[in-house]
């Protein structure tokens, strides 16, 4: 397991009781097959939440509600305040103030890694291209590559592609990040820059949702960890008390199977 | 040495090995030789067999290729100058057939005072085709644009084109190499403008009829403005419908009457004295600019989440490739008049061009969806997840790749399409392959003569595919950037 050098002040991080997304009595199927299970979860501002769980628990799948990837079928879920229904004009919106970075970085390929940072923020932000470029360059230099701004994905390694993503998500200037298992693709070396960029994205206080299996990321950097199986919350703590005294018995087997206690 | 002594014998390197060269490859013509064409005894024998096939066929086309005739008036004065000059029951090629028919090949019927017409629509069209075909290009550009615009003053003046027109070809030529040099994307409006161009320069009539044409889709775009402020989801349709009114009702009238008050008009050709490598090529570039569009619109519609838009693509293209060509040329040409009202002309020309469009579109609408299936779904959810709308996402992420794996099927398509163009021979039109050469048969200096125009004409529709063909392998190419 990954050890995280740096682990973050908490005494410094503010989470305010302004809520950031509200999901209610959320349930999804499908087809037949019930995935998402009276999902009740609400998200402050500033606050930094991992959800762990085995494979084909429903994290992901909870976190691609969020920006409407996934269609739920029954409960609310609202993020900054506007509800996700089938209202194209509120998905749009919702989808411009909440970034995504995904396992398969999903990098446009055809198009250099600034161009793949400027894209959203000149056609849905309608931002003139110098600004944006400008913009862009300050997150590639964010994440530590503005020299690799000219070359294509396909040129780097794979830390560097998800570094890209996720500069080119904060290109938005969104107000909540969504990781889904950000590291999963990646090998330990890179692991490492990726965390370090998230890391110092949750210091300046982002509210962030991160499904992901690396329990090392989840201590330093998490005020809450969300425990999912089979399409439900089973348990949710603070990093501490979720680690050192888990309450339920399924999250100790998972606990003891992912840290080889 | 045993195995598990290597793995316990612990070892540390201290220094790094420096990259070495990688090997020479052997080489030698020998070496090749023997690696490709006698690596056994099978290949041998292949090789011997090739080279005796190969032998064979010179031999049997030789003589008939070196006692070729290019100056004799009919098939009886070549067969002449090859009896008095190889001997009697020597056998040759009578080219000459070709360069007295050359211009019924090139123009068909066309009136011959007028062949500067299409020659310069020809020239005109690398201009506005050179910032679509080769945008990033400087020098591709440059050196295409200089030959064609010294072919068509030269082919012009040739062909006595008159001294206005000549001035005109000559300012838009030399203009459009000079643009292209500054920034070739101001070359595009010429490029949107040109079809209509194009059209009244072959068929001549009144310059109204293609303005009044354009007047459609700009009143179409003020339709959308104002129906933007009002009821946006209703404004693309509104500006169609607003065009398609305009052209259906008030375009005609409003052309004959303005063509009254201030007359535009150069003589007109009737689309029957259209014929040979013009009819060919204006009807394969007509589909090929058509279908490429159409053809993204139904593999689009047929990968969408709406059932009865999905539905009526997936009927059409089913249909459209489940019929024959030649069926489709003679509803084109023969029931296409039952149910249009009764008086209305409806060029058969043009009607063909929207029967090969349609076929075209289908077999591209497949070949496109080949491309979009290609995609990662992660293209589409990145897409979708920054916030860009159907549309944007199509354009700038979708499309762009798709399209670029889709090129060698688009290219085949095409060709296809332009080969098959010489079916409108069945519904009357003069293709160079068969109609034409039917045509220069009829007379009695060439009764007889088979084997030249048909070669003739194949190596031409072979330069065209081919240079398509290189064309696509060029593009290939120059796209493969996320390769790299």
């Amino acid at each position: 397991m990954e050890t995280i050098e740096r682990q973050i002040d908490r005494s410094q991080m503010t989470v305010s009781d302004e809520v950031a997304i509200d999901i209610r009595a959320m349930n999804k199927w499908y087809g037949s097959f019930h995935v998402l299970r009276d999902i009740n979860l609400t998200v402050y501002r500033g606050e930094r939440i991992v959800i762990a769980g085995p494979s084909g628990s429903g994290k992901s799948t909870l976190i691609r509600c969020i920006n409407r990837l996934e269609e739920h079928q029954t409960g609310d879920i609202i993020v900054d305040g506007i509800a996700l229904t089938s209202d194209i004009k509120n998905i749009d919106k919702v989808r411009s103030e909440v970034g995504m970075v995904f396992q398969h970085f999903n990098l446009f390929p055809h198009l250099t890694v600034l161009e793949n940072c400027t894209l959203a923020p000149i056609w849905v932000r309608k931002i003139p291209r110098k600004q944006a470029e400008e913009t862009a360059m300050l997150f590639l230099e964010k994440v530590k590559i503005p020299e690799q701004a000219h070359k294509y994905p396909g040129q780097l390694s794979g830390g560097q592609q998800q570094r890209v993503a996720i500069a080119r998500a904060l290109c938005m200037q969104p107000r909540i990040m969504l990781f889904d298992e950000p590291t999963s693709a990646l090998d330990p070396e890179m692991i490492k820059e990726v965390h370090d960029t998230m890391i110092q994205l949750a210091e300046e206080g982002m509210t962030m949702l991160c499904v992901t299996h690396e329990m090392g990321f989840a201590q330093a950097v998490a005020n809450r960890v969300i425990f999912m199986d089979q399409g439900q919350i089973v348990e949710q703590n603070n990093p501490t008390d979720f680690f050192n005294n888990p309450q339920s018995e399924r999250t100790r087997l998972f606990l003891s199977q992912i840290l080889g206690h | 040495m045993s195995e598990t002594g290597a793995q316990t014998v612990a070892y540390v390197r201290d220094t790094m090995l420096p990259a070495a060269p990688a090997p020479q490859a052997e080489s030698g013509a020998i070496r090749w030789l023997r690696e490709n064409l006698f690596s056994g005894p099978v290949n041998t024998i292949l090789t011997l067999l090739g080279i005796g096939i190969v032998y064979f066929l010179i031999v049997t086309f030789w003589d008939w290729l070196a006692h070729s005739v290019w100056n004799a008036g009919s098939l009886s004065e070549c067969r002449e100058i090859i009896a008095a000059t190889w001997g009697e029951g020597a056998r040759g090629a009578c080219w000459a057939v070709i360069r007295d028919r050359w211009n019924q090949y090139v123009f068909g019927f066309y009136p011959r005072d007028l062949y500067w017409r299409p020659t310069m629509t020809m020239g005109l069209m690398m201009v506005a085709l050179a910032p679509v075909l080769f945008a990033p290009e400087r020098r591709i550009r440059r050196i295409l644009l200089v030959i064609t615009a010294a072919v068509t003053l030269v082919s012009m003046i040739a062909l006595s084109a008159p001294a206005g027109w000549l001035l005109f070809a000559a300012v838009m030529l030399i203009g459009g190499l000079v643009i292209s040099e500054r920034n070739v994307l101001w070359l595009l409006p010429f490029s949107v403008v040109f079809p209509l161009l194009g059209v009244w320069l072959l068929w001549g009539g009144s310059l109204w009829g293609p303005i009044f044409v354009l007047v459609g889709p700009a009143l179409g775009w003020l339709a959308y403005r104002a129906m933007l402020r009002v009821l946006p989801a209703a404004s693309v349709i509104v500006a169609i419908i607003v065009t398609l009114l305009f052209w259906l009702t008030l375009a005609g009238e409003a052309a004959r009457d303005a063509e009254n008050l201030l007359s535009l008009s150069i003589q007109s050709v009737r689309s029957d004295r259209f014929g040979g490598f013009l009819l060919s090529v204006t009807i394969g570039v007509s589909g090929i600019s058509l279908s490429l569009p159409l053809g993204i619109m139904l593999a689009l519609a047929r990968q969408s989440n709406m059932f009865l838009i999905k539905s009526l693509a997936v009927v059409f293209i089913e249909f459209i490739r489940g019929v024959p060509l030649i069926t489709l040329l003679f509803v084109a040409s023969l029931l296409l008049n039952y149910f249009l009202p009764p008086g209305t002309t409806f060029d058969i020309i043009l009607r063909v061009i929207i029967m090969v469009t349609l076929f075209a579109a289908a077999y591209m609408a497949e070949v496109i969806r080949g491309g979009l299936a290609a995609l990662p779904k992660g293209q589409y959810e990145a897409a979708d997840a920054l916030g860009l709308d159907y549309w944007k996402a199509q354009r700038l992420i979708v499309l762009p790749q798709a399209l670029k794996i889709s090129i060698p099927g688009i290219v085949s398509t095409f060709i296809g399409m332009f080969k098959d163009t010489t079916l409108v021979t069945f519904v009357g039109l003069y293709d160079p392959l068969k109609s034409m050469s039917d045509a220069v048969r009829a007379s009695t200096d060439w009764k007889g003569i088979y084997w030249e125009p048909y070669i003739f004409v194949g190596a031409i529709f072979f330069l065209i595919c081919f240079g398509m063909s290189r064309y696509s392998m060029y593009l290939e190419r120059r796209l493969q950037r996320d390769h790299r």
